[in-house]
């Protein structure tokens, strides 16, 4: 969870500079020139124990054979790029980092899409409604990721669920015994389900912040000039808040990207194996689970590069929308 | 189609989305109150009426539940404190003061809250495992400060630039020294911002699983969310006892819900908007 704020890095305020002939001792000034970076050294110092020493870690070991003889004293030899090879020469590796992609974007664009529909249904709905909607959407945002998990598996349990019960009274449907998560594919779609429920409360809301700052004039104008609903929508409306919908959509992405914790507690309350994974409860399996921390660390950097190339992408969106 | 026939549309469509959005959540509440009997009949009860309290006696007295709220308070404490510290800061460094490096610094804000746990943890599990603090309330509060601390100075950010700088130089003017300024002047208008961000930081280092689950294996040790999942888990070797689970859940998700709907209704309004004016 997180807040798009654009950043104001040349913000104005700073430091006064010293007057010309200032009666100030210079060895205030120095001390003053000193004073930011001892603010930050200790934030700096809690980002380079908790997570910048880790990441060096983890390249190294990325190049070296390390597995559980390494954990308990042996020596770890440099290989070099050989993790590097045997994953990327390793057909599973590449199912894994297929499918990641595909559910990343599947669920990514499901979110989009019914964010953008409930933001337009906000705004055209009236003042009461959008708030009974608005308070039920922070109410999914609210909830823990393990209690959506505990939640769901609920909902869709094989025989007891209220899903499988509600969709046997619809005529000529019998679902009862019914288990969402044995096909893999069906495990996927569930997990998705669950994500976009989750993220949709943060789209949908963002998108409707956006949709107020469309003025009415402009909107008056279009109206003027012959414009129907739909032309509105997507010559008037799309293209004002496109650098908007362009940061969500890229936060979707990178948040879509790391869903270990639900991928994992659902194989925890379902079926689990290799036909279930995604880079992030591959890449556990991997270190934790077999003790081959090389390899884990090798497939975690292949992770960390393609969400840099996501994060670069939104990194630099944000700042144009700052230079705007 | 009329205009107030479209607006009724809207606001039917709106309900019913409201409906299907708030339904699980609904059905977390409801199974709770619920007796095992009823929970295990073939027709879903919608209401709970005549329910009991009997699920949330038992999930709290048969299972380490305060061994594990005492845990999680603990690691919430301590993240949450450090953090704060450290992000005001960072935060007044940041937004007060130009410096050579300042933009890195800033850009490295932004990147690091781009990472994700799934590929760092093996590290992180490393370095915890070689300083001997896996399973203790250190291990976890040193990776967890460096998660949270990125978004708490992000946010931090905007609230002490809200601050106008003349405030600070008016009360030097008069004689404070530059501690004497921020404590007297910035720290009481950015106060609202570091309850706003520090249940931010609450509810991430709450409800956060992922490093939890690599950091804390051993069963005294216990998160709730790691709690939750291991009586989710336990029952599902035999008939699952929904309703002991949703009574767990419940208790882990109202803190968060509760808070969530303060700060959001904190970060609607404009916050130090009136302390300068004219």
């Amino acid at each position: 969870m997180s807040i798009v704020t654009p950043p104001e890095l040349d913000s104005d305020l700073h430091e006064p500079a010293p007057e010309p002939g200032s009666t100030k001792p210079p060895r205030t000034r120095a001390r003053s020139r000193r004073l930011p970076y001892w603010l930050t050294l200790p934030a700096v110092a809690a980002l380079v124990v908790g997570l910048a020493y880790p990441l060096g870690w983890q390249i190294v070991n990325s190049m070296r054979e390390f597995g559980l003889a390494q954990q308990f004293g042996a020596d770890a030899p440099w290989i070099w790029f050989a993790n590097y090879t045997a994953l990327l020469g390793d057909t599973f590796f590449w199912t894994v980092v297929v499918r990641s992609l595909v559910f990343m974007a599947a669920t990514a664009l499901a979110t989009m899409t019914l964010g953008i529909v409930l933001a337009l249904l906000m705004k055209a709905a009236p003042t009461w409604s959008r708030l009974v909607l608005q308070t039920a959407l922070l109410l999914a945002w609210a909830m823990p990721i393990v209690a959506q998990m505990t939640v769901f598996s609920w909902l869709i349990d094989t025989r007891n669920g209220v899903l499988n019960y509600l969709l046997s009274l619809l005529p000529g449907v019998d679902m009862i015994g019914h288990n969402w998560l044995e096909e893999p594919l069906s495990f996927f779609f569930v997990a998705s389900a669950i994500i976009t429920w989750a993220s949709v409360p943060f789209v949908a809301i963002s998108v409707y912040a956006a949709l107020t700052q469309v003025s009415d004039e402009v909107l008056e104008a279009a109206q003027l000039d012959g414009a129907n609903a739909r032309q509105k929508l997507i010559y008037i409306i799309m293209p004002i808040i496109r650098p908007v919908l362009i940061i969500l959509l890229l936060l979707q992405f990178i948040w879509d990207l790391r869903v270990y914790a639900q991928i994992q507690l659902l194989q925890d309350f379902g079926p689990k194996g290799d036909d279930y994974d995604l880079l992030g409860t591959y890449i556990y399996g991997l270190g934790i689970g077999q003790g081959q921390f090389g390899l884990a660390a090798a497939a975690a950097m292949i992770v960390l590069l393609i969400t840099l190339a996501v994060s670069g992408f939104y990194v630099r969106e944000l700042l144009r929308e700052d230079a705007r | 189609m009329s205009r107030t026939f479209k607006r009724s549309l809207a606001a039917v469509a709106t309900i019913v989305v409201a409906i299907i959005w708030a339904f699980p959540v609904y059905w977390m509440i409801n199974s709770s109150f619920l007796t095992p009997l009823t929970i295990s009949g073939l027709t879903p009860t919608f209401v709970p009426f005549g329910g009991t309290l009997q699920n949330y006696r038992d999930v709290t007295t048969e299972t380490p539940f305060f061994e594990a709220l005492t845990m999680s308070m603990m690691v919430v404490a301590v993240a949450l404190v450090v953090c704060l510290a450290f992000a005001t800061l960072a935060a007044l460094a940041i937004s007060r003061f130009r410096f050579k490096g300042r933009k890195t610094f800033v850009l490295t804000v932004i990147l690091v809250q781009m990472l994700p746990a799934e590929a760092m943890f093996i590290a992180q599990f490393q370095m915890i495992s070689r300083l001997g603090l896996l399973n203790s309330l250190a291990g976890v509060s040193i990776i967890y400060v460096a998660m949270v601390v990125p978004f708490t100075i992000w946010m931090l950010r905007g609230f002490v630039a809200g601050v106008p700088i003349e405030l600070e130089e008016a009360a030097m003017v008069d004689g404070c020294t530059r501690t004497q300024a921020f404590r007297r002047i910035t720290f009481p208008l950015i106060a609202p911002g570091l309850v706003a961000s520090g249940v931010f930081a609450f509810i991430q280092v709450w409800n956060e699983f992922a490093l939890a689950s690599v950091l804390l294996t051993d069963d005294e040790v216990q998160t709730l969310p790691l709690w939750l999942r291991d009586i989710a888990q336990q029952s599902n070797l035999g008939a699952p006892e929904w309703g002991q689970i949703m009574a767990g859940s419940v208790l882990v998700a109202v803190p968060v819900i509760i808070f969530f709907v303060i700060v959001q209704g904190r970060m609607a309004q404009g916050l130090v908007g009136g302390a300068v004016k004219g």
